[in-house]
């Protein structure tokens, strides 16, 4: 075993480890609840060390076992793989260190099974993102949805075990009446389900078939929240704040939207999507997942639905970059797994700070609580600039390359979707800071101060800020993942 | 080299012998050593079968040096020498589950019978599974029939019921059997032969013969009822859910499939000849037939309540599974419905065996009622149970994975995508019944406080061994999938 392969093995077992820790630990608070934060740096740290390798062109792989020829379980890292990988670990520092206020902060009970099924999800993540076939990427798939069950069902009331069922039914039935009848069909006319740069999909394979096979994808990931499949994001919003901020901002969709990246990367190949057009289809019905769910966030009051309407949207950009199949596209679409992620965790964070801060849940109710929270607002104001896509912010580069990418593939009237979605998107994320701003008070905040719950969102907010300035970093990788 | 020679013969005759021996035995406990190293003996002489069979690639055993057609021979081959090797692995399994399961459901003095009973069965399968005479099947076919009917009815003491299920399976098992036998004498009418093996020869010289297909028509419609096959496993599900628990794992895991190895071998390899008849057999019968047990025996199972029934009734879409692979007529088709065959025995044998030990822990008989936070109280056992369930489904790293893997292959295979989508949604519906006891065991609450029966730790291994099994063979599928290849080069021909 290379010390790669050994780092790589520590990548994946840390978030693991980390969750065996916090059973064992269960009696001290203090110490069970450090065993996110420090997983999370060391899962981080080993992140960068495999992003370097990547950069400089080494493999880094284990394989452990083949199943059936063509099936193998085995870790490659792909250079999408590094970046779901880094944002994945990263943002987990943060998330774990905010859940450990927010749960305080709301009293929460079984905080043990939140934390282990919190870890366990991350590796669920993990183990996606260094996938090197596409059945282990289909097991890690559904590991991450049953561990996340426990988390969204956490609060044991009727709502959410209504939305936990409802959360299993879509994801798991889409993922066995199409994913996995797709994976094998890759497999039968194949051989192999081994990613690979440039695609697997035999040329022989009928044109006609094409878009039959994509569909099954695009809707067997049920993950990636294609309207008419999104109903499960905004019902696991009953779980708690931090749940929905990592899980159902950046580990939970961002597996559905990055699986689907790199079947169109690894498995199809861009080459094969642009030039027989068999993913237009799917250019109009991202598209339309923008446009629509853009406007029902606009009807929403709840804020945390809001923010669940937000993220159906903007998942939408991703399979948009994907289906479009450009250079720049995809590039757009991987450099928006970063900053959407970055961006609406900060929103989420927010979320669940007003709420164990000021008890407050609903938009309308936000008037004039600007100058008591002012740091929660002040990063809530700037990741939803991020994800308008107004520079000097991260989201402005990835739905540059978007719209590159739409001119690239001839379809320039996606342009003015983009252009509309951005206005909506100023509409429903801007009312918020403009209440707690601008309005006056309607009543008397009662206030608490969780510091745990304040600071990560700053961070992240600052973040957003920096990704615009580093981004030619980010696009050492995301190069790779495009260029010949 | 004497025994090495005769191995075919001594798999059936040493069973039967004990089978006597046992019958005599007063205590329960020499009776069960004695068929536990019969079984042991057994397991052992499959194993070296496979050798022989490897290096000569078919072996025919001539009984009593009477060369057929005179005689009667046995045929080993690589068709059939994975299924007895299945046949002796699981047997020992059950008979090691058998050892405190059968003693707490039937009473003592009737246990040392029971076990002969038990040999009988064993040796009646191994029979089924080697025969290469038609007439010499229909033998074991009774002797199968009537030995499984007595033990099925040795459940009467659990629950009375077990009496009726037996009675229907001994009408029905007789009326299937007058079928095979009534084909057997039009088959001899039109060839003057009863070796399968000659069969083929005078079928070719013959050509188109109507006696011939007539009782072809009539051996398959026979051997159906053994397979439980859709519509005619009416006996099946009764059977199976009153049958002491150690009499259903065995029965469930291997006693249909050998009948439905032998229903493939009929259509694929002596009668391949008349297309005309097996061609329609198999895509305007066997393919619809199949596709109705899929979804009648899923849908059925999501609406039953009482789980060993349940499980019955998954037994008759997992046999619909199976024939509806070798309804595709392909070399694929085949070679999946053959791993299937294997992996299926030990997923459904697993299930019963757990079912059983919930059972008797509870101390009644278990239902999504009485189940109700039985998974909490017994651990391993329910892990056991669950990972057999998400084999059931095909859940990656389980054996049920590989049979779909290749269950899928065949279909894609044939380019229609109506078959994709058969099995795409059956196998998502079966997720429905098995998430459902899933929740019940492990989520609700018991309407009273459970009192558990400490489980006996036997039964717990033969579970696990049989657990074991099945996640080998899901991370480790060459041994499984290239002898159903193998079977279906056998089978079908190397297409």
């Amino acid at each position: 075993m290379s010390s790669l392969q050994l780092i790589l093995a520590i990548s994946l077992a840390t978030p693991l480890i980390s969750a065996l820790a916090v059973l064992l630990f269960h009696k001290n608070k203090n110490l069970r609840d450090i065993c996110g934060p420090i997983g999370g740096i060391i899962t981080f740290t080993t992140a960068i060390v495999i992003a370097l390798a990547i950069i400089d062109g080494q493999v880094v792989s284990i394989t452990l076992w083949h199943i059936a020829p063509g099936i193998e379980l085995s870790f490659r890292v792909t250079a999408l793989g590094t970046l779901f990988g880094l944002v994945a670990s990263g943002l987990w520092i943060l998330a774990s260190i905010y859940s450990v206020g927010y749960m305080r902060g709301s009293k929460d009970k079984n905080q043990t099974r939140f934390n282990f099924y919190y870890a366990v999800a991350i590796h669920a993540a993990m183990a996606i993102s260094y996938s090197g076939n596409l059945m282990m990427l289909f097991i890690f798939y559904e590991v991450l949805t049953f561990s996340t069950y426990p988390l969204v069902t956490h609060n044991q009331t009727k709502s959410a075990k209504d939305a936990g069922r409802l959360y299993m039914g879509i994801l798991v039935s889409t993922s066995l009446l199409l994913f996995l009848p797709a994976i094998l069909w890759v497999w039968v006319v194949s051989g192999t389900l081994n990613l690979t740069r440039g695609g697997i999909i035999p040329v022989d394979f009928p044109s006609y078939l094409l878009p039959i096979l994509l569909a099954m994808f695009a809707f067997g990931i049920g993950k990636a929240a294609l309207i008419p499949i999104h109903r499960w994001l905004p019902a696991a919003m009953v779980a708690p704040t931090p749940v929905s901020a990592l899980l159902h901002a950046v580990a939970v969709v961002k597996a559905g939207v990055f699986s689907f990246l790199t079947i169109v990367v690894y498995v199809f190949g861009t080459e094969l999507l642009s030039s027989s057009g068999s993913a237009v289809w799917l250019v109009w019905l991202a598209a339309f997942t923008i446009l629509v769910s853009s406007i029902i966030a606009i009807t929403k009051d709840d804020l945390k639905a809001r923010l669940a309407y937000s993220t159906i949207s903007q998942l939408s950009y991703i399979v948009l970059g994907g289906a479009l199949a450009t250079y720049a596209a995809i590039e757009g679409a991987a450099l928006h797994i970063v900053m959407h992620a970055t961006a609406k965790i900060t929103l989420f964070f927010c979320a669940g700070a007003i709420y164990v801060n000021a008890h407050i849940k609903k938009i309308s109710e936000l008037d004039g609580l600007g100058t008591r929270l002012p740091h929660i607002f002040i990063a809530f104001f700037i990741a939803s600039l991020s994800i308008i896509g107004i520079p000097p912010l991260g989201g402005s580069w990835s739905k540059f390359l978007l719209m590159v990418g739409s001119v690239d593939s001839g379809i320039p009237l996606i342009l003015g979707v983009l252009a509309v979605s951005s206005l909506l998107n100023v509409y429903y994320l801007l009312e918020p800071c403009a209440r707690a701003f601008f309005k006056p008070a309607q009543k008397e905040f009662h206030i608490e101060n969780h510091t745990l719950t304040i600071f990560p969102p700053l961070i992240t907010a600052t973040l957003s800020l920096l990704l615009f300035f580093a981004v030619d970093w980010v696009r050492l990788l995301t190069n790779l993942m495009v260029m010949p | 080299m004497l025994i090495l020679d005769n191995i075919p013969a001594l798999l059936v005759a040493i069973p039967l012998l004990m089978s006597a021996i046992v019958s005599v035995i007063s205590s329960d406990r020499i009776a069960w050593l004695f068929a536990l190293l019969t079984t042991l003996v057994c397991l052992f002489m499959a194993y070296e079968l496979i050798d022989i069979v490897s290096a000569k690639q078919i072996l025919s055993y001539a009984f009593g040096g009477w060369e057929p057609p005179w005689g009667i021979a046995f045929i080993v081959d690589s068709a059939n020498v994975y299924l007895i090797l299945l046949v002796s692995f699981i047997s020992v399994i059950a008979t090691i589950y058998a050892h405190t399961m059968l003693a707490r459901e039937i009473a003592v003095e009737d246990l040392p019978k029971a076990y002969a009973v038990w040999l009988l069965t064993i040796a009646s399968l191994f029979g089924l599974s080697m025969t290469g005479d038609a007439f010499n099947l229909f033998v074991f076919l009774e002797i199968s029939a009537l030995s499984s009917i007595t033990l099925i009815a040795l459940g009467a003491g659990q629950d009375r019921r077990a009496l009726i299920a037996a009675y229907n399976y001994l009408i029905i098992g007789a009326i299937g059997a007058t079928f095979y036998v009534i084909g057997v004498g039009y088959l001899y009418a039109a060839t003057g032969t009863l070796n399968l093996l000659n069969i083929i020869e005078r079928l070719n010289e013959l050509g188109t013969n109507q006696a011939a297909i007539t009782g072809l028509a009539f051996m398959l419609a026979g051997i159906m009822v053994k397979a439980g096959i859709f519509p005619v496993h009416i006996w099946l599900p009764a059977a199976y859910s009153y049958a002491p628990s150690a009499v259903s794992s065995l029965l469930s895991a291997v006693a249909t499939k050998v009948a439905i190895y032998y229903f493939a071998r009929l259509i694929f390899g002596i009668f391949m000849n008349i297309t005309q008849l097996i061609d329609f057999f198999l895509l305007y019968v066997l393919m619809p037939v199949s596709v109705t047990a899929i979804f009648y025996g899923t849908i059925a199972a999501i609406y039953q309540t009482d789980i060993k029934r349940l499980f019955a009734l998954s037994s008759i879409a997992q046999i619909g599974y199976i024939t509806f692979a070798f309804s595709l007529n392909s070399h694929s088709g085949v070679s999946s419905g053959v791993i299937h065959i294997i992996n299926h025995a030990l997923i459904k044998g697993a299930l019963f065996m757990a079912v059983g030990i919930f059972a008797l822990g509870i101390g009644k008989r278990a239902t999504m009622v009485s189940l109700r936070g039985v998974g909490r109280q017994m651990p391993i056992t329910f892990a056991g149970f669950v990972i057999a369930g998400l084999a059931l489904i095909g859940v990656p790293l389980t054996a049920g994975f590989i049979s779909k893997l290749y269950l899928f292959k065949a279909v894609f295979e044939t380019g229609n995508g109506l078959f994709v989508a058969i099995i795409a949604i059956s196998s998502a519906l079966s997720v429905l019944y098995l998430w459902k006891i899933f929740e019940v065991m492990w989520l609700q609450e018991p309407y009273q406080p459970l009192k558990i029966e400490k489980e006996p730790a036997v039964a717990y291994i033969s579970l696990w061994l049989m657990v074991i099994a099945i996640i080998v063979f899901g991370i480790y599928s060459n041994g499984v999938s290239s002898s159903g290849i193998l079977a279906a080069n056998a089978l079908i021909g190397a297409r």
